[in-house]
């Protein structure tokens, strides 16, 4: 197997569109787990590490640029942690330390999937995914960038530059249920926004259902929200939990939710 | 089998080797560079006893490519201390009792040096969190608080 590794972004997507079967590696936390079991033997590495471009946030007329390379760890960091709060409490949850320290957005982005913590958050602040390949650059909303459980609108040449987003200033929260509190992957997750500029409460879940989902109300409608969520989602029994278990668990999630962001 | 050529510094030497690219830094740190020390359990992340500092962040030796880690700085935990001459959490865990089978040692070492390296005297809330990723399946984690405590030298 060989490992290239471009100095540049413009390096990177004329190799991925050289070798579309090759496979980006970024952090290594999806894609090693699998080189380590042999569950993938892709034709060619190319190691992102080293792309610039891909790592760090920037600020574009009150929108944040979120590098595809941006570690849960710098997520977590005071600046991006006041201006995402949910996102920077779901970057708290993802896996120990280690996990933190090299698994990044993008990735969780590559790999989509149901469970990815990044998700839920992202998609209630209504991120845009920014794509690049030698054809060009585009932007999906991140609905339209999940299309099932761990498929993405990814072509075979593209890769995932940056989100942006702009952030809604709003109270929202971040919670996840699983058998303790490090290195879990969601039995389900939920994020939740109370958007008054909008007048929405906007609520997002994940592990329940093939790609997160999103669920919105009018403002005065929060007494029957958590019972929306539960009925929004469509859950399947796994060995994390059944689907009954989550979609109970995500009508208690969205009560406690509401509490903490209408408080 | 395509070979690469790999050139990075490991505890403050350069060092090199040739990989295969999908092997994992953690491989090539116990097979090709004859730096046993860091451990090889679960090939997921989950165990974090391959712990190592890569570019001085730690990280999961198993989880990196032996190849992203080309011109980068890599400490493992024969970086830290040696038999004669141990860090001070060896010492501590040795004292401490926090050794049992030894396994998960030597990435709870790393841990926790990198911990008392950014927080010198971390509270048990901020040791819990720090030590998250490395399992151990023999102690029960209280003598393991207690080595941290004592490398740390805050009274329990």
């Amino acid at each position: 197997m060989e490992v290239l590794t471009p100095r540049s972004l413009d390096d990177a997507l004329r190799l991925k569109a050289e070798l579309p079967a090759a496979r980006f590696v970024q952090g290594g936390t999806d894609v090693l787990v699998e080189l380590n079991f042999d569950r993938s033997r892709p034709a060619a590495l190319i190691n992102l590490n080293e792309v610039a471009e891909l790592r760090g946030f920037l600020r574009e007329n009150g929108a944040l640029v979120l590098g595809s390379g941006l570690t849960y760890a710098e997520l977590m960091q005071p600046e991006l942690a006041t201006a995402l709060p949910a996102l920077a409490e779901a970057s708290r949850t993802v896996g120990s330390p280690q996990i933190r320290n090299r698994g990044t957005i993008g990735g969780n982005l590559g790999t989509a999937s149901p469970a990815g913590d990044a998700l839920p958050p992202l998609l209630v602040e209504s991120a845009q995914v920014e794509i690049a390949s030698v054809r060009g650059r585009r932007a999906l909303p991140l609905a339209e960038f999940l299309v099932g459980p761990k498929r993405n609108a990814l072509e075979p040449d593209e890769l995932v530059v940056s989100i942006r987003i702009s952030p809604s200033g709003s109270r929202q929260t971040f919670m996840k249920v699983g058998p303790r509190n490090a290195m879990v992957i969601a039995v389900c997750s939920l994020a939740l926004s109370v958007d008054r500029e909008r007048g929405e409460l906007r609520a997002a879940f994940g592990s329940a259902g093939p790609v997160t989902g999103l669920v919105t109300a009018p403002l005065d409608e929060a007494e029957r929200f958590p019972a929306a969520v539960a009925a929004a989602a469509s859950p399947i029994d796994d060995v994390r939990g059944t689907a009954a278990y989550r979609r109970h668990a995500l009508r208690v999630l969205t009560g406690r939710a509401l509490e903490r962001c209408l408080a | 089998m395509p070979r690469l050529r790999i050139s990075l510094t490991i505890n403050g030497e350069p060092r090199e080797t040739d990989v295969w690219g999908g092997e994992s830094l953690l491989y090539a740190l116990r097979e090709r560079l004859d730096l046993p020390g860091s451990k090889n359990a679960c090939e997921q992340g989950e165990c974090g006893s391959c712990s190592v500092l890569l570019d001085g962040v730690l990280v999961c030796s198993c989880l990196v490519l032996a190849a992203q880690a080309d011109s980068h700085e890599v400490t493992t935990v024969e970086g830290l201390g040696a038999a004669d001459d141990l860090h001070r959490v060896q010492e501590a865990f040795v004292a401490a009792g926090a050794v049992q089978c030894g396994f998960c040692t030597p990435g709870l070492v790393v841990a926790t040096a990198d911990l008392l390296e950014r927080v010198p005297a971390p509270s048990d809330d901020e040791i819990r969190e720090a030590l998250s990723g490395n399992l151990c399946r023999c102690t029960g984690y209280q003598k393991i608080f207690d080595a941290v405590r004592l490398a740390a030298g805050i009274d329990a």
